[in-house]
């Protein structure tokens, strides 16, 4: 099941081309652009790696590029998303995250349903993946 | 069906009137002092860059040339700031996609502990990209002295930056020449990236007075008659001591002078101050300088 997070989730995936594009709209907007890399798919994990710091102070693309490269081929089956940081007052937030790498394999989730008190269900998500200890999943 | 062919001439002034290079040789004519060399071959490598760029728009195969440089020559003879000119020329060219200038020394590139170094030189070559790196004093990265420096790694990270990502990044490389000379003697792979080497001479006496005078121009400041025929003296006498550091001796010489003007003024403080008082340089704020009293040479006592 292909995972859609972040933006630009439903077309197909960005060629490096339009990745580099991207890149140099961040930061001619002045952010900071920043990679992480996880390999627990679910929604809801907001504890990404990062990759290194966020990269301040640069101007061209080609260094976020070059980074994002080296990452690949270490990570190179595993999500991997690049996110811009907007240190602006009153933002101060992040401003654009998309997905630049996923694993070749996606095994996708399994719903949970739990029936509680009175009949009522609760829902949750479970990620195949996350059945493998970490560093196991997508070999 | 057929493909659209390209066009089959290109008149040449315009596309120079185009990419605006008339403004920057300009420029450098008005704001370089002397330099011949270096101006000649700046214009020689804009020469070739621009033929390159027609060369692509009539579709003849072209390879993107190496355009890493260094610039040899003394302290002061104007190396950063040629540095940060032929970024704004290879952007104006479009062979730099920024034209933006990273300035570092070895500092910057070289880490103090074992996994240190890469991440450090990797840090600087990514704000550089798509830009002009400029190191200066490039044979301080070499140290054969003591074989487990971190310099090397950060060499080689260099070299093979320059190699692969010619595109995204120009490196300068600036030094004394003699010093280059034994860097480039030790460091092979670099001589045979960098395809321009620039040396820059020494500026005679002449020109140094016209720096002078653009200097204080630029601070709104002028000499009078015989002020300037004091800092005539001083360029000789200053030349002849250790140290010199051409136009950077200059414009310390100048900060002392300026000093010594307003300390002249602010001596006497009844008096009110004309827009002359306080822009004009007189002789006695120049001949007050160390020099004239350690040298007694007939002239000097005589203007003093």
């Amino acid at each position: 099941m292909r995972i859609t997070q972040g933006c630009f989730s439903f077309l197909p995936d960005l060629t490096d081309e339009q990745i580099t594009a991207q890149v140099q709209y961040c930061l001619d907007k002045g952010w900071a652009v920043n990679l992480e890399f996880t390999d627990d798919p679910h929604p809801r994990n907001t504890y990404w790696d990062m990759w290194g710091l966020p990269m301040f102070d640069i101007r061209d693309a080609a260094g976020i590029m070059m980074e994002l490269a080296e990452c690949r081929r270490v990570y190179g089956n595993r999500y991997i998303r690049l996110s811009g940081f907007d240190s602006s007052h009153g933002w101060e937030s992040v401003r654009i995250s998309f997905l630049v790498n996923r694993p070749k394999e996606e095994p996708g989730f399994r719903l949970n349903r739990q029936e509680g008190v009175g009949r009522r269900v609760t829902y949750s998500t479970h990620a195949y993946a996350a059945d493998l200890p970490e560093e196991q999943r997508y070999q | 069906m057929l493909d659209t062919p390209g066009p089959t001439s290109i008149n040449l002034r315009e596309e120079f009137d185009a990419v605006g290079i008339a403004e920057v040789f300009k420029e450098l004519d008005r704001d370089l002092v002397g330099l011949k060399p270096v101006k000649t071959r700046i214009r020689e490598i804009a020469s070739l860059l621009l033929i390159e760029r027609v060369r692509k728009k009539l579709e003849l195969a072209t390879e993107p040339p190496t355009l890493h440089m260094s610039f040899t020559g003394s302290p002061g003879t104007g190396k950063t700031t040629v540095a940060l000119r032929m970024a704004g020329i290879l952007h104006k060219l479009g062979f730099v996609r920024r034209g933006h200038l990273v300035s570092v020394t070895r500092d910057d590139l070289v880490g103090q502990y074992i996994g240190h170094t890469a991440p450090k030189t990797k840090e600087i070559l990514k704000k550089a990209m798509g830009g002009v790196l400029f190191i200066d004093e490039a044979y301080y990265l070499y140290r054969p002295e003591n074989e487990r420096d971190y310099g090397q790694e950060s060499i080689e990270i260099l070299l093979q930056i320059m190699e692969t990502q010619r595109d995204d990044l120009v490196v300068i490389l600036a030094g004394y020449e003699d010093r280059m000379e034994k860097f480039f003697q030790s460091n092979p792979g670099f001589r045979s990236r960098i395809a321009h080497h620039v040396d820059f001479p020494d500026y005679d006496d002449a020109e140094l007075l016209t720096i002078a005078e653009l200097m204080l121009q630029e601070q709104n400041y002028a000499f009078d008659a015989a002020a300037r025929a004091a800092f005539i003296h001083y360029i000789q006498l200053r030349r002849s001591r250790p140290l010199f550091s051409n136009a950077r001796s200059i414009r310390n010489a100048l900060d002392r002078v300026r000093l010594r003007q307003a300390n002249r003024l602010v001596g006497n403080l009844d008096r009110d101050l004309t827009r002359d008082d306080v822009t004009r340089i007189a002789a006695e704020d120049i001949l007050a300088s160390r020099l004239f009293a350690e040298t007694p040479t007939p002239a000097a006592s005589r203007d003093a």
